[in-house]
C-alpha cells in the first residue's frame, strides 16, 4: 500500500487483473458446464454463416472492381459476431475499418457498411440510429472516443456501455495507452476488445510487443485483462457480455484479448505469402470458428441439415442483394463535398461550390475553361 | 477570485485572462452541456489562471483535471461531443498541443463531413500561443498555420478582453469545432469589457484604427504592435489603418479587401515564421482581389524562419514597430502620384 493513495486493485472485493494462462474456451468445454443457451447459440451460428458469406461476397466484389478495397475478417468472424451481439441496442460500438461484420451485426444495411470501401463517401450509415461510430481507419484513434462517449453517458445518468475494437498492431499506438488510462481513471463503462490475429499487415506480434500477452497490459492501467479463444464465438460472446455487465454496474473498463487469425491477406492489395507460410494458415483453418461452432451444435443435436440449409439460404439471399446493389454504379453528388464541412459553408466554400457547378454544367469534354 | 456572473452588467476594466474566465463561467452557467477538460485546470485554475474558481463553482465533473495526455484529452472530448456535450479543452501550451493534432486533423475536423452532418463536433480547443513572455523552448510557438490549413476547423484569436469574452462565448456556442488561440503575452493586458455587449460573430474582422495611407493586416499578439507602429508612423506622415482579423477561418475577405482598396497598400504582420505562413495566404488573397487597387506589392513582416528562439534572443524574432515601419517605407511611395501628396 502506497502512502500516496489507494490503488484500485487494493480495494476490497476487487477482481484479479492478471489474465489466466490459457485463453477461455466454451465450445470445447464438457457439455453442461458452459452457460450456453441453445437459442443464443443458433443466433450466433446464423450470424457466423452470414458473416462468412459477406466476407466472401465483398472480397469477390473487390476483385470485380465494385469496391476500392476490402479488409476481410474471414477467420475472425467469431470475434466480430460474438462481441457485437453482446451489446444492448442502446450501447455503442467503435469499430475499425476491418470490423465490418460487427457493424453488420448492429443492424446496419449491408450496402451502407461498405460506403467507405466503395468510395462514394467516407461513411454511409447513420451513427446515431445504430449507435455505431464510423469505421475508423487511423489505428486506435477511435478508442478515446469510446471512452469519452462512455463518460458522457455516465455523467448524464444513461445506462450505456461502449465496445471499442482494435487489432494487435494498434496496441502499440499511443492512443491505445491513453484511452485505457483515461477509461480506468474515470471508471468509464468501456470494453476494449483486441482481436489479436497475429499480424499487423506483415509484422508479427513478436515485433510488436514483449509483453507476455496483450491482456497483460491491462494490469498497468488497473483494469482486468482477459484472454479468450477468439475462434470460439460462445466464449467471445460470454466474455464481452460479462465485461459489459461489469462496466454497466459501475466497476469500470475491461481489456479483452481474443486470439484469432486472419485467414485472408490484410486486404485484396496484400500478398500474405510474403510473410507467413501455408502450414501456419492450415493450422488455423483447422480451428475455423464456423466449423467449430457447427460441430458443437451438431454434437449437441441443436443443428440439423435443414437448419444449416436455412442459414445458408438466408446468407445467400443477402449476398445476392449485395451483388445487385453494388452492380449499380454509385453517382455521388460533387456538391456534397461542400455541404458538410461546416454547419454552413464559408464564403470561400460557396465560391468553390459555384465553380464546381459551372464546371459540371460545362461537361468534361467541351474544352471550355472555367477558371 | 470568484468569477462574476452575467448578472453583472456595465463596462469594467478587465484583463484578457479574466475576460476568458468570465466567458467560461457564463458558458458553464448557461448550458449544462458545456464541460471543461485539461491539465491543471481544476484546483490550480490553469497555469495562466484562466479557469480559476470554475471547478469550485461547477464541480469536478464539469471542470475536470484529466490525465496528462493531450491526444487523450481531445480524443475523449470527441466522444463526449458525439454524445451531445460541448467540451472545451485546454491545451496547456501551444507546443504541447501537437500530440493532439492527429485527433484534431483526423477526427475533430472531419467527423461532421464524414457523417454528412450526423455527428457535428461542437467543441472548442483553447490554445495559449505565441511568444513575448520569456518562455523557454516549447512555450512560445505560433502554430496557427497548421490549424488554419485544416478544413473543418474554425480558427479564432482575440486581441482585446472584449473580443476574448465575446469570441469564446461564440466558439462554445458554435456547432463547428473552434481552435481558440489565446495570445499569451496579452493575458494581462487590460481594457474595458462589457459582458452584456453583443458577441462578435466568428468570421468578422475589425478595423482597430482607421487610416488612409496603408493597411496593416494582423491578429492576436501582433495587434498592439501594429497599433504602436501606426502611432509612430504619424511622425513619418503615414496614416495607417490596422485591421484585426480576429478569425483566421472563416476569413473575412470583405473587410480586409475593402480596407486595402481604400488605402492601396498592405503589410501583413504576424509572429509566426513567414514561410508558408498565414501571411502568405493573406497576401495572395489580397493580391487576387485588389490587384488593380494596389500601388505596391503586399509585404509581410513575420517571425524569422527559425525554430522559436530562446528567451534571451526572442526580441530578434518578433515583429516590432521598427520592422513594420521599414516595410511600410518599402511600399513604393515614390511611384504613386497619390502618395506624393503625403
Amino acid at each position: 500500500m502506497t502512502t500516496l493513495g489507494t490503488r484500485p486493485h487494493d480495494a476490497p472485493g476487487a477482481v484479479a487483473l492478471l489474465p489466466g494462462p490459457e485463453p477461455r474456451t466454451l465450445l470445447d468445454a464438457p457439455h453442461g458446464t458452459a452457460p450456453l443457451d441453445p437459442a443464443l447459440l443458433l443466433r450466433l451460428h446464423r450470424w457466423l454463416v452470414r458473416g462468412r458469406r459477406y466476407n466472401q461476397q465483398a472480397t469477390a466484389l473487390t476483385k470485380q472492381g465494385r469496391l476500392a478495397v476490402y479488409p476481410s475478417t474471414t477467420g475472425q468472424e467469431a470475434c466480430q459476431i460474438g462481441a457485437a451481439l453482446a451489446l444492448e441496442d442502446r450501447d455503442w460500438l467503435f469499430p475499425t475499418y476491418r470490423d465490418t461484420l460487427a457493424v453488420l451485426a448492429r443492424g446496419v444495411d449491408p450496402v451502407e457498411v461498405l460506403t467507405l470501401l466503395r468510395g462514394d463517401w467516407h461513411s454511409g450509415y447513420d451513427p446515431l440510429a445504430h449507435r455505431t461510430a464510423p469505421l475508423c481507419t487511423p489505428l486506435a484513434t477511435q478508442l478515446p472516443h469510446a471512452v469519452g462517449l462512455a463518460r458522457a453517458a455516465r455523467l448524464k445518468g444513461d445506462d450505456v456501455v461502449t465496445l471499442a475494437m482494435v487489432g494487435d498492431g494498434a496496441t502499440s499506438e499511443g492512443d491505445f495507452h491513453e484511452a485505457l488510462n483515461f477509461a480506468a481513471v474515470w471508471k468509464a463503462p468501456v470494453v476494449f476488445l483486441v482481436q489479436n490475429n497475429g499480424y499487423a499487415i506483415s509484422v508479427p506480434l513478436a515485433k510488436q510487443t514483449a509483453a507476455p500477452s496483450l491482456a497483460h497490459k491491462a494490469v498497468g492501467y488497473g483494469m482486468p485483462g482477459l484472454l479468450v479463444d477468439g475462434n470460439d464465438v460462445a466464449a467471445v460472446h460470454q466474455t464481452v457480455r460479462e465485461a459489459a455487465d461489469r462496466a454497466r454496474a459501475g466497476h469500470g473498463p475491461t481489456l479483452v484479448e481474443a486470439l484469432t487469425y486472419r485467414i485472408d491477406a490484410h486486404t485484396n492489395a496484400d500478398d500474405a505469402t510474403r510473410y507467413r507460410d501455408d502450414g501456419e494458415v492450415a493450422a488455423w483453418r483447422r480451428r475455423d470458428p464456423l466449423a467449430r461452432m457447427e460441430r458443437h451444435l451438431r454434437e449437441r443435436g441443436l443443428l440439423d441439415d435443414a437448419e444449416a440449409e436455412r442459414a445458408a439460404a438466408e446468407a445467400e439471399a443477402m449476398a445476392a442483394a449485395l451483388r445487385a446493389a453494388l452492380a449499380v454504379d454509385p453517382r455521388p453528388d460533387p456538391t456534397d463535398l461542400f455541404d458538410h464541412v461546416y454547419r454552413r459553408p464559408t464564403a470561400q466554400l460557396r465560391a468553390q461550390r459555384a465553380l464546381l457547378e459551372r464546371e459540371s454544367a460545362a461537361g468534361p469534354d467541351t474544352g471550355e475553361t472555367n477558371r | 477570485m470568484s468569477p462574476a456572473s452575467t448578472a453583472t452588467t456595465g463596462a469594467r476594466e478587465t484583463t484578457l485572462a479574466k475576460a476568458l474566465n468570465l466567458a467560461l463561467h457564463d458558458a458553464l452557467a448557461a448550458d449544462d452541456r458545456v464541460h471543461l477538460l485539461g491539465e491543471d485546470i481544476g484546483t490550480l485554475g490553469g497555469v495562466f489562471r484562466v479557469t480559476d474558481g470554475l471547478a469550485a463553482a461547477f464541480g469536478d465533473d464539469r471542470v475536470t483535471d484529466t490525465p496528462l495526455a493531450e491526444a487523450g484529452i481531445l480524443g475523449t472530448a470527441v466522444g463526449m461531443a458525439m454524445y451531445g456535450l460541448r467540451p472545451v479543452v485546454e491545451m496547456q501550451f501551444d507546443a504541447f498541443a501537437y500530440p493532439a493534432f492527429e485527433q484534431l486533423a483526423g477526427h475533430v475536423a472531419k467527423m461532421r463531413n464524414r457523417t454528412r452532418g450526423a455527428l457535428p463536433m461542437p467543441l472548442t480547443v483553447r490554445v495559449p500561443y505565441g511568444g513575448g513572455i520569456g518562455g523557454v523552448e516549447h512555450h512560445s510557438d505560433a502554430s496557427e498555420a497548421y490549424y488554419a490549413h485544416t478544413p473543418g476547423l474554425h480558427v479564432v484569436t482575440p486581441a482585446t478582453p472584449a473580443d476574448a469574452y465575446g469570441l469564446l462565448r461564440a466558439a462554445i456556442a458554435s456547432d463547428d469545432p473552434v481552435v481558440f488561440l489565446e495570445p499569451k503575452r496579452l493575458y494581462w493586458a487590460k481594457d474595458l469589457l462589457d459582458p452584456a455587449r453583443p458577441v462578435p460573430p466568428i468570421g468578422t474582422a475589425a478595423v482597430r484604427r482607421p487610416g488612409t495611407s496603408a493597411t496593416l493586416v494582423t491578429y492576436g499578439p501582433s495587434v498592439p504592435v501594429c497599433l504602436a507602429a501606426a502611432e509612430a508612423a504619424r511622425a513619418e506622415g503615414w496614416d495607417l489603418e490596422v485591421v484585426d482579423l480576429r478569425s483566421l477561418v472563416p476569413f473575412d475577405d470583405e473587410t480586409v479587401c475593402a480596407s486595402v482598396r481604400r488605402t492601396g497598400r498592405a503589410v501583413v504582420v504576424h509572429e509566426a515564421q513567414g514561410f508558408a505562413g498565414f501571411g502568405a495566404e493573406v497576401a495572395a488573397r489580397v493580391t487576387e482581389r485588389c490587384f488593380h487597387h494596389l500601388h505596391a506589392p503586399v509585404l509581410r513582416v513575420t517571425g524569422l524562419d527559425i525554430p522559436y528562439p530562446p528567451p534571451l534572443l526572442e526580441q530578434h524574432h518578433l515583429p516590432d514597430p521598427d520592422r513594420i515601419l521599414d516595410a511600410v517605407a518599402r511600399l513604393q511611395w515614390d511611384t504613386d502620384p497619390a502618395g506624393e501628396a503625403l
